[in-house]
């Protein structure tokens, strides 16, 4: 599967002119709120025309301005799940679920109604209308919808955006599901490095309605001072590793990463399976001497790589703790008291606490 | 039929009445339910042009709607003509020209109901319906349509009321002709004109009460149950 998407567009005084090139696996359009990602979002799903540019799946055109070409949007097939649920409110969930098979092709292999309501667990709500679903239950059922319309590629808009966090740690692991059980492609539209960093696979930083960066998610989101967070108080490392045990009586996973470990909160991760961990730079804090009688588990060695200057009187230091990246954000204060310096050998210290996604 | 006290001419006007007004209100709805698409999502020039002309039943004399459907729906009208020799369509001093009549006055309360129901409609429902395969067509007929039920039903009933009232178009486009244009309202008016002909024109004013009264009643009715269905999130 491959999307590609080479288009420019104004809208009032913003302008769009942004090209990338997404392969299987979901890939995840990220950026502040106003950096276009919607709009890209809209041009690929073909409910807004671009002025001028290219959009091609898989070698078929499906936007092409300079040769007038234009498919509408109930001929693409691309499901979409929008921030704000859009469940038809004059139909059941199980009426809103079906509509898409309406239409969709019926000699493909069929996505079993069964399989997409086990999948999100929305069995008990089949026969209730949309106005009495509390949110959460409204966006697994709109992730349903959108599948069971089989679509050749699944369009995601913030579709946590609107919920509180523990309607978002209820959806996540479904969306993991989605992306480890069904081969369709995802493009997801998102602000929270948090989840961007829990679920894609690639990533498109947008800027402006520029694309600022692009590549595999470990990559481009561990650059050090990390100026495409949208928010800074969420700019940090990320960091791949594997479940090494869990600890059931704790509550506690272990992760190895290349040379240390990690302590996470949580035993629903199955040792062996890998797992990103994002660690956000403002919970890290950097000790010259081991610490001792102190009550956070990760006290990680490393040595100072890059210290690079933040606005207000911050700094953000990169230390390389055996191969892995952490990033942490200290005030230049601290810096001068301790005199870091880049090769200065120091202990990265994470609360356990601070990792809970 | 004696048991109401009623005569069989007054029958006759009362039957007459309710065929009017539902054949005028199913006749303008597929036309009252495009206008009130065009007005409410069209973008053509002229559309303010439009919304006058569909108004002007509105704003005009009962009297003056009724001789401009007389000049231009009479026998010998530029349109009535066409419809007479092309089609066999008579509407001048017919209960055909009586439905006419009550549609083209009912219409603009039709229309504007039925508006205002579908510019309340999430579009961006409609693009959903779009992402998941429906065309245009099919998104008009299971997403829009169904979303404005409300407004179609109350735009529905409003032009049967106007319908069950409409007197001064009428009687100046078809007249007065008992059995085939003397609608209640008509027939009342002949009562009033008469000497002693107050205790008819008393019978069938309370026909008219207990007519209005039911339409209105089974309106709500509807519209509860509608109301039920359509749940907006």
């Amino acid at each position: 599967m491959t999307l590609t998407v080479d288009v420019r567009h104004k809208l009032g005084s913003f302008a769009l002119d942004a090209a990338f090139t997404s392969e299987s696996g979901v890939t995840a359009l990220f950026g502040r709120s106003g950096s276009g990602k919607t709009s890209m979002i809209r041009i690929i799903a073909g409910l807004a025309r671009p002025d001028k540019g290219l959009v091609t799946l898989n070698g078929a055109t499906l936007v092409d301005t300079d040769k007038g070409i234009f498919v509408p949007r109930h001929r693409r097939r691309f499901g979409c799940v929008f921030q704000e649920a859009r469940l038809f409110p004059h139909l059941s969930v199980r009426q809103n679920l079906q509509y898409g098979a309406w239409f969709a092709p019926k000699a493909e292999s069929p996505e079993s109604l069964e399989r997409i309501v086990g999948m999100l667990g929305i069995g008990a709500l089949l026969d209730r209308k949309p106005g009495k679903l509390s949110g959460g239950e409204k966006s697994r059922v709109a992730i349903g919808r959108a599948l069971l319309s089989r679509p050749h590629l699944l369009l995601m808009d913030e579709p946590l955006s609107a919920l509180d966090d523990a309607r978002k740690a209820e959806i996540l692991p479904y969306l993991e599901r989605l992306r480890d059980e069904t081969k369709i492609p995802i493009v997801y539209v998102s602000h929270s490095l948090a989840e961007v960093a829990r679920l894609a696979n690639r990533v498109v930083v947008l800027r402006d309605g520029h694309v600022e960066a692009v590549g595999p998610v470990v990559d481009v989101l561990s650059r050090p001072a990390l100026a495409e967070a949208p928010d800074r108080r969420e700019a940090g490392a990320l960091i791949e590793g594997r479940v090494e045990s869990s600890t059931p009586a704790h509550g506690l996973t272990v992760v190895a990463l290349k040379s240390v470990r990690l302590y996470l909160p949580g035993k629903s991760l199955r040792p062996g399976s890998p797992v990103r961990v994002h660690i956000p730079a403002r919970d890290v804090m950097l000790a010259t001497v081991k610490p001792e009688g102190l009550s956070a588990l990760n006290i990680l060695e490393g040595v100072i790589a890059e210290i690079g200057d933040l606005e207000e009187g911050m700094v953000e230091v990169r230390v390389d703790c055996g191969g892995d990246p952490v990033l942490s954000r200290i005030t230049q204060l601290s810096r001068e008291r301790l005199a870091l310096a880049v090769g200065k050998p120091v202990y990265a210290v994470i609360k356990t606490v601070a990792l809970e996604t | 039929m004696n048991a109401l006290g009623l005569s069989s001419d007054e029958w006759t006007a009362i039957l007459l009445s309710l065929r009017v007004s539902t054949v005028a209100m199913l006749a303008s709805l597929p036309l009252g339910i495009l206008a009130a698409l065009l007005l409410a999502r069209g973008r053509f020039p002229g559309k303010s042009l439009l919304n006058g002309v569909i108004h002007l039943p509105l704003i005009l004399p009962p009297v003056v709607t009724g001789f401009v459907l007389l000049i231009l729906f009479g026998r010998k009208g530029p349109i009535g003509a066409f419809l007479d020799q092309h089609f066999g369509i008579v509407f001048s001093f017919r209960w055909t020209g009586a439905a006419l009549a009550c549609a083209v006055m009912g219409f603009p309360l039709m229309v504007r109901s039925i508006r205002l129901s579908i510019e309340a409609i999430d579009k961006r429902l409609e693009e959903a319906a779009g992402t998941l395969g429906a065309g245009p067509l099919f998104v008009f007929l299971t997403v829009t349509l169904p979303l404005a039920l409300p407004g179609i039903i109350a735009g529905m009933i409003l032009s049967f009321a106007k319908a069950m009232g409409e007197f001064g178009a009428t009687i100046t486009f078809v007249s007065n002709i008992p059995g085939e244009t003397q609608t209640l309202s008509s027939a009342i008016y002949t009562f009033t004109q008469i000497p002693g002909g107050d205790a008819g024109a008393l019978r069938l004013t309370m026909v008219s009460v207990v007519i209005s009264m039911a339409a209105l009643l089974a309106s709500e009715a509807l519209a509860r149950l509608v109301g039920r269905r359509v749940e907006f999130e």
